[in-house]
């Protein structure tokens, strides 16, 4: 479920400071629905961020990464008005993304 | 584009912004986290042996890693750790792994910290019961973990 994205950017003296909520059912693929059918995995396998188009995270997960996932990340080099980009893929090959401005 | 109001264009200018992000990752020789690929039998890797053998070893402990995370989680599906590395004692920390022992499958995330950003991750993980969870940093090919235990109230959720 691509569903929106909340992300943060803030310049905190040398550093830029990002967190990132997406929007994720997470699954593991281990749970049972009500009626004993196992529920199908879904987590997202990779996320990438980019600060003006450079990539500053690059991650793998596993389905042990919480529901709604949070990425709290710091890099250098960053300055207010730079665009912050975070994009996942999931094991559907479902997408999301979302941007915003460092503050 | 000469439709600019045309979805279809739209469409298309959200496939390109993601083809840049894909070919900005792509277009960084020097970094061998770009070209590798998301190691599966790592992620599917039962019990911390099999999970440390295939991310390439036991480490060692190293006080350079500082892992925090609440002493009680009150809620096993959710349990926000945060992994930060001290520099001068541990440099050149190019990746991040986050382990919950006990998990059906212990690797949870790796984090790939190119240079410029600063070895620190923060997320959120799920633990299935009370055990070990470590934090990994790899630096100069060479593999380093901090350990903490986590007592988990109602792990269910996964």
């Amino acid at each position: 479920m691509a569903g929106r994205m909340r992300i943060r950017a803030q310049q905190q003296g040398d550093h830029t400071e990002v967190k990132a909520l997406m929007r994720h059912p997470m699954e593991t693929g281990q749970r049972k629905d009500q009626a004993g059918q196992a529920i199908p995995a879904h987590f997202i396998e990779e996320v990438t961020m980019t600060h003006n188009g450079n990539v500053v995270m690059h991650a793998y997960w596993g389905a042990a990464v919480s529901a709604n996932p949070f990425l709290g990340v710091q890099f250098e080099g960053g300055a207010a008005g730079d665009e912050v980009v975070v994009t996942w893929r999931d094991n559907k090959g479902e997408t999301g993304e979302g941007s915003t401005k460092i503050r | 584009m000469t439709h600019p109001t045309h979805p279809a264009s739209i469409a298309r200018r959200g496939f390109l912004r993601l083809g840049a992000v894909v070919a900005a990752t792509a277009l960084l020789p020097s970094k061998l986290w770009a070209a590798m690929a998301r190691p599966k039998e790592a992620f599917t890797a039962t019990g911390l042996d099999d999970t440390f053998a295939q991310i390439g070893g036991t480490p060692e402990m190293h006080d350079g890693i500082i892992f925090s995370s609440p002493d009680i989680a009150e809620n096993g599906a959710v349990v926000p750790v945060k992994v930060e590395i001290d520099t001068a004692k541990l440099p050149n920390v190019d990746k991040i792994y986050v382990l919950v022992e006990l998990n059906p499958n212990p690797l949870s995330a790796m984090f790939m910290v190119p240079a410029g950003t600063k070895p620190f991750v923060e997320t959120r993980v799920k633990v299935a019961q009370t055990c070990n969870l470590y934090a990994v940093a790899e630096a100069g090919g060479k593999l380093y973990m901090a350990k903490e235990t986590k007592v988990t109230l109602g792990g269910c959720g996964g």
